[in-house]
């Protein structure tokens, strides 16, 4: 499993590959342009719209705790799944411009009854990660970023089974548990996405399950049974992979 | 600002499947014909692809539903529970826009069968007397399975229906539903081409003595023109179908079956992005004179009308006659009034078999494709031995497409880390479901009504749900698992998992059943238990009529949309024959025998 420094050594290779990716590989020009688009810059050069400075660390750190690197292959960096989530959360998931935000909010109506509290997605990402951060501090007298993989797991798995008390923490309304639910279930969307939206880069997360994107035309294959679909997956800007 | 617009001859209020039927047959009889929408334009060219082969966007953000934030619903699970609004969608997935919820449904396209339209009857044939609970409601629908066949038989050639008949004038065929009412044609098509998942559950549904037969599909097998001169080409399995435009024209859909045709009609006019807010009523309140309705720009607008049409889906139909106060709103405690009365909605359960020796490429999908049986429909077998009243049909559909959605783990893998992504990646392509969808009886305590609460964002009543599940029909999903449960053990999968609601359950609405919503202002032949007659005319309002599975007494197990679009044929049709020389009730309110 890479630690830290590597991150940042492979992050810098995969800028520098990219350059070097030679023309004639791409198909046609529709996905080289496609292409070009979606190869810069790298993870290191992304300036965020949403988060702040140190929300965005924290954002690189968990994420690529929850979808590491490892011998299954790419993992949240290397898809951009930070750059989804911070170009999600500036735009209209972010605002919750579908969501009905009317008062009043029954935050203790049964789970059952869905999604009661007053908070945005975005919200839940400020207040989240600020509460986090404490609950490190109060922890480990560290912030989240600088702690050991092993400690940033355990971080991760406390507030999946919602542990750290927000309240207690300054956050109001915000069980931990769901701010998690929020960072996991939009980790993996970045991860599965089609790429126009930031994340998926080069379509890492589809190659992973051998998902065919928008290809969306089998109907010679339907009856060929138990066999694996040769080809693999186009995007919605017609990359290749 | 109010405005009052031309006088027009029919209003219809949303341009789904409902209101397109409408918009076609009431022009055909030469009336000049309105169709206000609530939502935007969508053209087939907003489905051109690949623009709908995007999860993010359409699966999971949910793009083409109506917008909480416009119009939500709320919910309790009863009278004692506050109910709170479903601030984004979980359990349906109500539609917008021009289309409806047509544009993005699943293209599942059923018939009811005889004795389902004439629940109440085949019960009291059929049961002892004290079986049925007795805050049971169910009724009978008041039109028959003879009266409707007509219907259904030209909507099915509307969608250029594909699959394989199993009852034709009474003659049982081999590979079709025997449990089907009798039809007087065949399919207009032949069925999908056959999915692995097809096969398997094929042999071992028909090991255990069933009879399976293709999902009768409106996602479409060849080429067809329907009698509207429309065109439909042959489903590629594109694997985006549920909650997607087809990027295809195979989907039947308003758009692919109807509008463009209707649109050409000189007396057929619609507008986008008005929002109806009332039917008004006329003053001596025998009659309604047109809607109100907020236009794009904010203004209210008064459009008259000699007939309104509500086309609305059910939600939307209960609320605005709550809202615009026609018929008496149901109070379930002194058991007086109708509107709201009898909602019913769905029971589903699924099982997940994953095999290591199969590879199902789940992405090759179309939400029509599939394999059924109705070996235990409500009339197949003795369910009073088994404590309940209804039945189900088991079903296999290969998939589901996309990625976000499709990811499946063991159980207590971990949902996140290196064990998930091993895990999500080696058992991806090897999963099998079979699920079942059932009948929802309607009960006294289970109904909509205004919420004192929460409102629209311009001040009206959002629409409040008071609903729960029910022994009985409890009882009935476990009787399936069972069945589902032989199915597994003829599979034999390397494992399975189940999610089933058991007997003492309360509605959870955190996830999805089903977009099949239904009653609420029902169908019927005595104006005291509902609020049309059984040709859909409000009984308090003869130049107002309401379309949609609002009319349904109690959800029958298959799919709503065949009989809400045969239901609409019909009211059509004595709209066209006999309303239009002689407005007035099609049905006397003394005796519903001489209608
Ligand atoms: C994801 C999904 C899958 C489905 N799959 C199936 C299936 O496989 N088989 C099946 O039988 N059924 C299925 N259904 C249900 C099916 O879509 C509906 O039964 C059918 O569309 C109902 O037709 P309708 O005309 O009543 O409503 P719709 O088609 O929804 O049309 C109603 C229209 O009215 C408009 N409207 C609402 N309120 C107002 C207002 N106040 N003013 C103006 N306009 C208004 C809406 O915007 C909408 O366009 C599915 C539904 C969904 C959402
Ligand atoms: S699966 Fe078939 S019917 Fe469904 S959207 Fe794709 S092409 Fe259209």
């Amino acid at each position: 499993m890479a630690s830290d420094p590597d991150d940042m050594k492979r992050r810098d290779f995969m800028r520098r590959s990219l350059l070097t990716i030679p023309a004639v590989s791409l198909g046609s020009s529709l996905a080289f342009d496609a292409y070009a688009d979606n190869g810069a810059p790298a993870l290191s050069d992304y300036q965020p719209m949403f988060f702040e400075a140190q929300e965005w660390q924290f954002i690189l750190a968990a994420t690529d705790r929850l979808i590491p690197r490892d011998e299954h292959g790419p993992g949240a960096l290397e898809a951009h799944v930070p750059v989804f989530i911070d170009k999600e959360l500036a735009g209209g998931y972010g605002r919750a411009e579908d969501w009905y935000m009317q008062g009043p909010f029954h935050v203790d109506a049964p789970a059952a009854l869905g999604y009661q509290l007053p908070h945005t997605p975005a919200d839940i990402y400020r207040l989240g990660i600020a509460a986090t951060r404490r609950y490190c501090q109060q922890r480990f007298n560290r912030d989240f970023v600088t702690l050991s993989h092993e400690d940033q797991e355990s971080v991760l798995s406390a507030l999946e089974q919602g542990r750290p008390d927000f309240a207690r923490l300054g956050v109001d309304d915000l069980p931990s548990a769901t701010f998690f639910s929020f960072l996991l279930q939009n980790t993996k969307e970045g991860f599965l996405a089609d790429p126009i939206y930031g994340g998926n880069r080069h379509m890492v997360g589809w190659k992973m399950l051998g998902f065919t994107g928008a290809r969306a035309s089998f109907r010679e294959w339907v009856d060929q049974y138990d066999r694996d679909y040769p080809l693999g997956p186009v995007s919605l800007s017609g990359e290749r992979g | 600002m109010s405005i009052t617009r031309p006088d027009v001859d029919v209003v219809i209020i949303g341009l789904g499947w409902t209101g397109s039927i409408m918009g076609m047959e009431l022009t055909d009889a030469g009336l000049n014909v309105l169709a206000l929408e609530r939502g935007g334009e969508r053209t087939k060219e907003d489905f051109l692809y690949p623009k709908p082969a995007d999860e993010l966007k359409y699966g999971v953000r949910l793009k083409m539903m109506q917008r909480p934030k416009q119009n939500t619903v709320t919910i309790r699970r009863n009278a004692e529970e506050t109910a709170v609004p479903q601030r984004h969608w979980t359990t349906f997935h109500p539609g917008d826009g021009v289309g409806g919820a047509g544009s993005h449904w699943t293209g599942v396209l059923y018939r009811a069968t005889p004795n389902e339209l004439a629940l109440k009857s085949f019960a009291d044939r059929t049961f002892e007397p004290g079986f049925l609970p007795e805050d049971m409601t169910i009724q009978d629908y008041g039109v028959t399975y003879e009266e409707l066949e007509p219907h259904y038989d030209f909507f099915e050639k509307v969608a250029g229906l594909s699959g394989q008949a199993g009852n034709v004038q009474g003659e049982i065929v081999e590979g079709g539903n025997p449990f089907e009412g009798p039809r007087q044609n065949p399919f207009p098509l032949p069925p999908l081409p056959r999915t692995l998942t097809d096969t398997l559950f094929t042999e071992a549904t028909q090991k255990l003595g069933w009879h399976p037969y293709p999902y009768p599909s409106a996602n479409v097998s060849g080429a067809w023109t329907n009698p509207y001169g429309m065109q439909l080409g042959p489903c590629n399995f594109c694997g985006f179908c549920s909650n997607y435009g087809c990027l295809n024209y195979s989907k039947a859909s308003p758009q692919t079956c109807v509008l463009d045709a209707l649109k050409q009609r000189e007396n057929f006019s619609y507008r986008t992005n008005c929002e109806v807010t009332r039917i008004v009523k006329s003053d001596d309140g025998e009659t309604v004179t047109g809607v109100r309705y907020r236009d794009g720009e904010g203004n209210d607008v008064y459009q008259p009308a000699k007939m309104v049409i509500l086309a609305s889906f059910p939600l939307s139909n209960v609320r605005l006659l709550l809202l615009s106060q026609i018929g008496r709103p149901y109070d379930p405690v002194a058991n007086t009034g109708v509107v709201g009365r009898n909602f019913s909605y769905q029971i589903t359960g699924s099982i997940d078999m994953y095999f290591k020796r199969h590879q199902f490429n789940p992405f090759i999908s179309a939400g029509g494709s599939g394999q059924v049986i109705d070996d235990f429909s409500p009339d197949t077998f003795d369910t009073a031995k088994h404590g309940f009243i209804g039945g189900s049909y088991i079903y296999t559909t290969q998939g589901p497409g996309g990625a976000i959605g499709a990811v499946k783990v063991p159980p207590r893998t971990p949902s996140w880390g290196s064990e998930w992504k091993k895990n999500a990646s080696e058992h991806y392509g090897h999963h099998m479901m079979l699920g079942t969808t059932g009948t929802n009886m309607s009960y006294r305590d289970v109904y909509l009504d205004l919420d004192p609460t929460y409102t629209d964002p311009h001040g009206d009543p959002l629409l409040r749900m008071t609903y729960d599940w029910k022994d009985n029909d409890l009882r009935m999903t476990q009787f399936m698992a069972e069945r589902m449960r032989e199915i597994v053990a003829e599979l034999k999968p390397d494992y399975h998992t189940e999610s089933f609601k058991q007997v003492g359950d309360h509605f959870d609405p955190s996830h999805y059943q089903s977009t099949h919503l239904t009653g609420g202002a029902i169908m019927g032949t005595d104006p005291n238990t509902s609020v049309l007659n059984r040709y859909l005319q409000h009984w308090d309002a003869h130049n107002l009529f309401v379309m949609g599975a609002s009319a349904f007494p109690q959800n029958m197990q298959h799919n709503p949309t065949g009989t809400v679009a045969a239901l609409t044929y019909w009211s059509a049709k004595h709209i066209r024959e006999r309303y239009l020389d002689n407005p007035g009730p099609l049905m006397a309110k003394e005796d519903p025998a001489n209608a």
